[in-house]
């Protein structure tokens, strides 16, 4: 329990690098941290470069004041959180991802939680990493960080037709929950429509492995998967 | 094209219901649907929601609780219980506006466009969709009838059938022999009487290791064979036989008073016996006259009726090429059908129909393998365009999360069926 202890003594005082380093590393272990983390770059981005996606940018996550990031489209309830004055330490965020559901009852963040305390225990210090600096993770545009396929600038300009997306959605829906429930099949809801599509064509070009998607993706027109993305980024 | 017609409602109801034609009361078009399943709960609620009330909709079901036929076997293993595969119609009611008929259909006129209800009266349609699932062909196990499914259950419909299927196997005697008459193709669910051997055995392995599980086969091969077949060496050694028709397993005859299952000549006692028999059509496609042999014959580009072009037919019940006899496909085909009907009837945009099926099977605990394909429509038939299958030797973790993807595809598609 002795890293609660560190954490809530954190903020409390503005801690210099040196300290936030050492802090980071009694945190847990940031590495492995860094591989949990995966589960969670679906829709957050963290370091230089990192944007609002689905879910907002996690830079200078701890001490920030929840549903505080300009400019992001907060669910009415972490507008709520906002309003109470939630902020970010390290209590906080241990309790959100564990189950988001249970801190912030009607949270967009469709996601089961970490069940696991080391694990939580780890992300956290790979996070706390990226409030230690703030001043060396400057924001900048999406196009900074490395895409996982590269698209030409043509593909990733269509405009995706909803309509046509939302018949072509119907098939989605079989699986992925319109609800954005995350049990088992990930949610499919309100990406940011060029995380969509990346994600679609790096399964048509089978560099993501899953077969069932790979076969999905493999018979999807460019149009067709911007009409999805375009439907998706906009369901409620 | 209508060589066929039936016209068993007396002329005078007849009659006034062609002298109320398209519209209702309201000036809506109307859609009854027949089957509150994978097919027509879908199709109920995608027109209902996509016509934005546009469209008035009755779904004709006679069930007030429906169990889905998937994940019925895992209710069988001990994985689900029987609440957890139930599911009711309130919110196609009250979210989407369907006027819910708990009724059977037990006809259909289509000269008058009316459906006719056990209970009495008719309702009229503009487009019908017909999605009543499948029906059994009676005397194709010889000594099986519907007298004979408390003795000997099928289980194929999931409710008390699969309640009593499973009681009887916690009751089996200690080294008892479960039997099961396996049924030849086409029929619903390819993976389902092999997944339920794989629900069987691993109950059998805990509470009565010495039974012994036969299975009396009439088909040379069956779905995800391989990877059934390594699944049971490998959880199950020993319990389960499979006489195929190289042995006799297509001349099967049943005595259900006596429990006795005749494979060719030699004769097994059994303590249980699941009879899965021959299927055909639900009724209402034969009664409306929209079968050719055992199945209703459909255009894939809309799901219409090959002999009546204002009745749509989905899922089981249909002949329409490629696609496996599942939910996942019913589920698929309603959304073509159900923006077909919309197209006709409100004239709203018309895309090219997309299908794709995947079926998940559990073998033990954790050790979960699925296969699928995606179809498209041609003028002959629904045709497969690609497809992929769970390979053999894969790793618990893989098998692990293909379990888990299964329980989330079906909170998926049913509340993509109920809302």
């Amino acid at each position: 329990m002795k890293h609660y202890l560190v954490a809530l003594t954190l903020a409390l005082a503005p801690p210099g690098a040196a300290l936030a380093e050492e802090v980071a590393e009694a945190l847990g272990d940031a590495e492995n941290g860094a591989k949990v983390f995966r589960k969670c770059t679906g829709c957050h981005q963290v370091g230089p470069g990192a944007s609002n996606r689905a879910g907002p940018h996690l830079n200078g996550i701890f001490g920030r004041r929840a549903g505080s990031i300009e400019g992001f489209d907060y669910s009415d309830a972490m507008d709520r959180a906002f309003g109470d004055g939630l902020v970010w330490e390290y209590d906080q965020l241990d309790a959100y991802i564990e189950n988001p559901r249970a801190l912030v009852s009607g949270t967009r963040m469709s996601f089961r939680g970490i069940k696991d305390p080391q694990d939580r225990h780890d992300v956290l210090a790979y996070l706390r990493e990226f409030t230690a600096n703030p001043q060396d993770i400057p924001e900048s545009a999406p196009t900074a960080l490395k895409r996982e396929v590269e698209l030409s600038p043509d593909v990733l300009a269509i405009v995706g037709d909803p309509e046509y997306g939302e018949y072509l959605a119907s098939e989605c829906l079989t699986c992925h929950q319109s609800d954005g429930g995350d049990a088992g099949i990930p949610s499919i809801t309100r990406w940011v429509e060029e995380d969509f599509v990346v994600a679609m064509h790096a399964y048509k070009q089978k560099l993501r492995p899953h077969p069932v998607m790979q076969m999905m993706a493999g018979r999807l027109s460019d149009e067709e998967i911007a009409a999805l993305a375009a439907y998706f980024a906009d369901l409620e | 094209m209508k060589l066929n017609r039936r016209a068993f409602i007396g002329t005078a109801t007849a009659a006034a219901t062609l002298s109320a034609p398209m519209l209702n009361a309201q000036g809506k078009p109307r859609v009854v649907v027949v089957g509150g399943g994978a097919g027509g709960a879908t199709a109920a609620r995608y027109i209902a929601k996509d016509s934005d009330g546009a469209i008035d909709v009755t779904l004709i079901e006679p069930s007030r609780t429906y169990y889905t036929c998937f994940f019925s076997n895992l209710y069988i293993g001990g994985f689900r219980d029987l609440q957890s595969i139930a599911h009711n119609y309130a919110k196609l009611a009250s979210d989407y506006g369907i006027n819910v008929v708990h009724d059977w259909a037990t006809g259909v006129d289509r000269d008058a466009k009316t459906v006719a209800l056990a209970g009495g009266g008719s309702v009229p349609y503009d487009r019908l969709i017909l999605s009543p699932g499948i029906d059994f062909v009676e005397g194709a196990v010889p000594g099986w009838d519907l007298s004979a499914q408390t003795a000997m259950p099928h289980a194929y419909k999931a409710g008390t059938q699969t309640a009593l299927l499973k009681s009887q196997i916690e009751a089996m005697p200690e080294g008892g022999t479960f039997v099961m008459v396996a049924p030849p193709n086409p029929y619903r669910c390819p993976p389902g009487p092999y997944e339920r051997i794989s629900m069987v055995a691993h109950v059998l392995r805990d509470r009565n290791p010495t039974a012994k599980i036969i299975i009396a086969d009439p088909k040379a091969n069956f779905s995800k064979q391989g990877l059934f077949e390594e699944g049971w060496n490998k959880h199950y050694s020993g319990m389960i036989t499979r006489i195929g028709p190289d042995f006799g397993g297509e001349n099967v005859s049943v005595n259900a008073a006596t429990m006795e299952v005749d494979v060719d000549g030699e004769v097994i006692k059994a303590d249980v016996c699941n009879v899965i028999p021959v299927q055909k059509a639900g009724h209402i496609c034969e009664a409306a006259g929209l079968t050719e042999g055992n199945w209703a014959p459909v255009d894939g580009h809309t799901m219409v009726s090959r002999m009546d072009e204002n009745i749509h037919i989905l899922g089981d019940a249909t002949n329409q090429g490629d696609m496996p006899k599942s939910g996942f496909s019913a589920n698929s085909q309603a959304k073509v059908a159900a923006m077909a009907v919309r197209g006709a009837l409100t004239g709203s945009r018309v895309f090219p129909a997309k299908f794709s099926n995947t079926c998940w099977s559990l073998i033990d605990t954790d050790d979960g393998v699925k296969v699928g394909a995606s179809y498209e429509a041609t003028d002959e038939k629904i045709a497969k365009t690609d497809g992929f299958v769970s390979q053999t030797g894969e790793d618990a973790a893989l098998r692990k999360a293909t379990y888990e993807e299964s329980i989330g595809w079906y909170e998926g598609i049913t509340s993509d069926m109920f809302g």
